[in-house]
């Protein structure tokens, strides 16, 4: 299953992805806004990756700059060795949004095949990572339905099968499950480890839940606003395999404090 | 995008960008329309004065055939200052009223004078139509029976090329016994009487943009809102008044611009077929029939002016009524 | 407090109260009351009771009829003068032994001159559209001018294309390009523009390329707006070539035989040509909302259900 989508990154050894010293400032109308500033970060291949932090502190801004979305107006940031836009234009990562964003006048199926399409795969091989994929969220028999005959919890799954479909090593998630109820939530989070633990990804995940941070990552990234910026990288000790009452432990209690923790700092900062 | 840094330079910048997303690109559009107007111009009108030169026996050089294309005095397509010269004429340089017969009349060269004969039905038209296009839309939305049965038939009513039923108005409205008999007994005037059909027509045109905007306006309420006027027990019309109404006015406003628009279209057409004597339709057909291409075209700009000043004051009067209603600008 | 408004039974005592009041007075008037107030009652009835779509076919076709009976009654009972209104069934007799007349007519304006015009008119635009599709500053200049243009009275430049083009259907197919061009424009540009941010932003990681973006996201979303001109388009085009055929024409075409027939006050065969032109309308405007409906069947205004 696992299969690197260029040679490139295999022969990399360094980290997937490496921040020194970003800053990224908006100009608006009321001023400059520092939504970044000074971002030290380094994430390794394989890693699970959670920035946390309330509205406002850069996280979504954090990752629509490695996604090459938007350009840091200071310091350097590399993907897989190379500038965020090289990386883009070699298809290096998988981008889920917070709303699925399919398209309704696309079936599940072909709002998968889209990205596939656009990177030219033959259409026997598009067919066959379309199974694959909606196996993998567990959405088979549903590619035949237009997005606006599911649910919310089946659209996301169907956004990340469709991020998940060129099989690129990096995925990012920005509050991808954001607007689901927690039950919901809970079921796409086990989903998502099994999935991660399966393909060896490395992920970047935005949220704003301390528990699904903690519950997800082997890394946390906490960060606070204005400027937005990082308090605290906690690394997490926690097994890889992770069932859902693991966190009723002291073990996650113990991490998901220091998180609150690092969080609170932030804001006595600001005032 | 400049960052703008410190408070002053900050506005000063905004209202720069202001200028670039606004204005700046309107006029490069409309310059560039201006522009392909006078080569299209130069070009059709080039083959008569190089004909005339040629039966003259006269060598011109380009500038002056160039000149001579711009001037003549009945161009395929006049060039753009010919027509503003033509409008400016006919509206500054020409009085209004003149005497005749011992009175004061309106001056038919004046433009002014059938912008004035076409404005007034119009006006009259948007008023009937825009009333009735209310009335129907409250009814539709408070009747089953009359959403159902209405409606389709309100949608098929624009799909009818209703402008070629013009000339039909025309003549049922001035054959009607009862507007005759107003003629006849004074209460009404000849001129008067001239106006109805053509208030009709614009009427017929503006009130379904209306009818659309404001049952959908009317509907704009979400289900919560109505469920809260529920829980008061308010009654239909207390709801209607205290919450479909006001949700409904935006949508109103865009409607009726739309509408009035359309009205000035239908006057003008009413005028084509009808043989009226004023107006800007009448202004038209009758630079048609004489071959007088720069008074046609100054009758269409002053349509069009007609048209925008209409626009204009119905969006003065909706920013004035939203913000009376407490909308932010 | 009781609510103002009238009773359930408040209504139909009004109409009852009408009519015999008429009934009084005129029996003529309480005839045309009559079938009127029953006619409503019946769609009142069917509206409130039934909702499946047998009824909302069979609502608004009662209504229709129900008009036309009014009509043919008025002008029965009340002698109406045959050039003030010509009964329905007047104009009926007419289309019958006119329709190689008016197909003819149908033709030369229809066929040839406004759909020939729509055609044009709508590519054109839509070609326009796409070639200011890539600059935001033309398409900022192109809406608001755009926008303007197509509220004027465009039919004006009706004399002027007589006088370019000749008599023949070009000139009318002339005029309706010029009518539709700018509404068709400005639903396009404002239709390549719909697309969310977010859904170019997935495009952008992608790396698609802008052929890619335009085909597969900002076209599809593009479709609604594209409908919506081509719709206003269909009677535009209509009213461009009849209103053209005022100016000059050949002796053939559907604005050419109302001009001369009013002259002749032949007014059944006037509406029957309106009424041609009613149900070429309708049609073509029908047309257009099925393809619609199928090309955008996923956008909510068209979903069922």
């Amino acid at each position: 299953m696992v299969q690197p989508a260029t040679a490139l990154d295999a022969a990399t050894p360094g980290p997937v992805i490496a921040a020194r010293n970003l800053d990224l400032t908006f100009a608006t109308n009321d001023g400059p806004v520092h939504a970044l500033r000074d971002v030290n970060l380094t994430i390794d291949k394989g890693e699970f990756v959670s920035f946390i932090g309330p509205s406002g502190c850069g996280k979504t801004t954090l990752l629509r700059v490695i996604a090459a979305l938007e350009h840091p107006t200071g310091g350097t940031i590399t993907v897989n060795g190379m500038t965020p836009d090289a990386a883009r234009i070699q298809r290096a990562y998988g981008y889920v949004f917070q709303a699925a964003g399919l398209y309704p006048w696309r079936s599940i199926e072909k709002n998968i095949k889209l990205p596939l399409e656009i990177m030219g795969f033959d259409r026997a091989e598009q067919d066959r990572r379309v199974r694959d994929v909606l196996a993998l969220v567990d959405l088979e028999g549903f590619g035949k339905k237009f997005p606006w005959q599911l649910s919310g919890g089946m659209q996301q799954r169907a956004s990340i099968a469709r991020a998940l479909a060129f099989d690129a090593d990096i995925l990012l998630m920005d509050e991808p499950f954001g607007a689901l109820d927690e039950i919901v939530r809970d079921h796409l989070n086990e989903q998502l480890l099994t999935l991660w633990a399966r393909t060896g990804k490395t992920i970047g995940f935005v949220t704003h839940s301390i528990p699904e941070a903690v519950y997800l990552s082997t890394k946390i990234v906490v960060m606070s606003p204005r400027p937005g910026r990082i308090t605290d990288i906690i690394e997490s000790d926690l097994p890889r395999a992770r069932p859902l009452d693991i966190r009723d432990t002291p073990e996650f209690l113990a991490i998901a404090h220091r998180v609150r923790e690092g969080l609170r700092a932030g804001h006595a900062y600001e005032d | 995008m400049s960052a703008a840094l410190t408070d002053g330079p900050a506005r000063a910048s905004w209202a720069l960008t202001g200028l670039m997303r606004g204005v700046l690109p309107v006029l490069s559009v409309l310059m560039a329309i201006i522009a392909i107007w006078y080569g299209a111009s130069m070009m059709m009108n080039r083959a008569w004065t190089l004909d005339q030169m040629q039966r003259q026996n006269i060598d011109m050089t380009p500038i002056e055939i160039i000149a001579a294309a711009m001037t003549q005095e009945r161009p395929v397509l006049p060039a753009p200052h010919q027509v503003a010269a033509e409008i400016w004429n006919t509206t500054i340089g020409e009085p209004i009223m003149r005497e005749r017969r011992g009175q004061m009349q309106g001056n038919p060269r004046n433009l002014i004078f059938h912008a004035y004969h076409t404005l007034w039905p119009t006006i009259l038209g948007f008023a009937i139509g825009g009333f009735l296009g209310v009335l129907l839309a409250v009814g539709i939305v408070h009747s089953r029976a009359m959403d159902m049965s209405v409606m389709p038939w309100a949608i098929a009513s624009q799909t009818i090329p209703i402008l070629a039923i013009a000339p039909i108005i025309v003549v049922v409205v001035s054959n009607l016994p009862a507007l005759n008999a107003a003629v006849d007994q004074g209460w009404i005037s000849d001129d008067t009487k001239l106006l109805v059909p053509k208030a009709l027509i614009s009427s017929y045109l503006s009130f379904f943009p209306v009818v659309v905007g404001m049952v959908a306006g009317l509907r704009s309420p979400q289900a919560s809102d109505l469920d809260l006027m529920r829980t008061y027990s308010a009654s239909r019309s207390q709801t209607f008044w205290k919450l479909r109404l006001p949700a409904a006015v935006p949508f109103l406003f865009t409607s009726l611009k739309v509408s009035i628009a359309a009205a000035l279209v239908g006057t003008i057409v009413a005028e084509l077929p009808t043989g009226a004597r004023f107006g800007l339709g009448a202004r038209l057909l009758t630079g048609s029939y004489y071959g007088q291409t720069i008074q046609i075209w100054s009758a269409l700009f002053m349509a069009a002016i007609c048209a925008a000043a209409l626009v204009m004051i119905l969006g003065a009067l909706e920013r004035v009524v939203l913000k009376r209603m407490g909308a932010r600008a | 407090m009781r609510a103002v408004g009238l009773a359930p039974w408040g209504l139909p005592a009004l109409g009852v109260a009408l009519i015999v009041w008429a009934a009084l007075n005129d029996t003529r008037l309480a005839l045309i009351l009559g079938v009127w107030f029953g006619a409503w009652a019946l769609n009142a009835y069917l509206s409130e009771r039934a909702r499946s779509r047998g009824v909302r076919l069979v609502v608004p076709l009662i209504f229709g009829v129900t008009l036309l009976a009014l009509w043919e009654m008025a002008v029965q009972l009340y002698d109406i003068s045959f050039v003030i209104l010509p009964a329905p069934s007047a104009i009926w007799a007419r289309m019958i032994t006119e329709t190689a007349t008016l197909w003819a007519d149908f033709q030369q304006t229809i066929l040839k001159g406004a759909l020939a015009g729509y055609a044009m008119g709508c590519g054109a635009a839509f070609l326009t559209a796409l070639a200011v599709d890539r600059s935001t500053f033309l398409q900022r200049g192109l809406l608001p001018v755009g926008n303007f243009i197509a509220a004027l009275p465009i039919v004006g430049t009706a004399p002027i294309f007589v006088m370019w083009f000749g008599f023949g259907w070009q000139s009318k197919s002339a005029v309706v390009v010029a009518m539709v061009f700018f509404p068709m424009l400005v639903n396009c540009v404002q239709g390549l523009k719909a697309s969310e941010v977010m859904q170019r932003d997935l495009m952008r990681t992608y790396a698609a390329s802008y052929p890619q973006t335009l085909i597969k996201l900002r076209l599809p979303t593009a479709l609604p707006f594209i409908f919506n001109g081509l719709k206003i388009c269909t009677t535009l085009a209509l009213i461009g070539a009849i209103v053209a055929e005022f100016f000059g024409s050949p002796t053939v075409g559907m604005g050419f035989r109302i001009k001369i027939e009013m002259g002749r006050l032949a007014m059944d065969m006037v509406w029957a040509e309106i009424a041609v032109a009613a149900l070429a309308g309708s049609l073509f405007y029908g047309i257009v909302a099925l393809i619609e409906r199928k090309t955008t069947f996923w956008h909510p205004a068209q979903r069922r259900g």
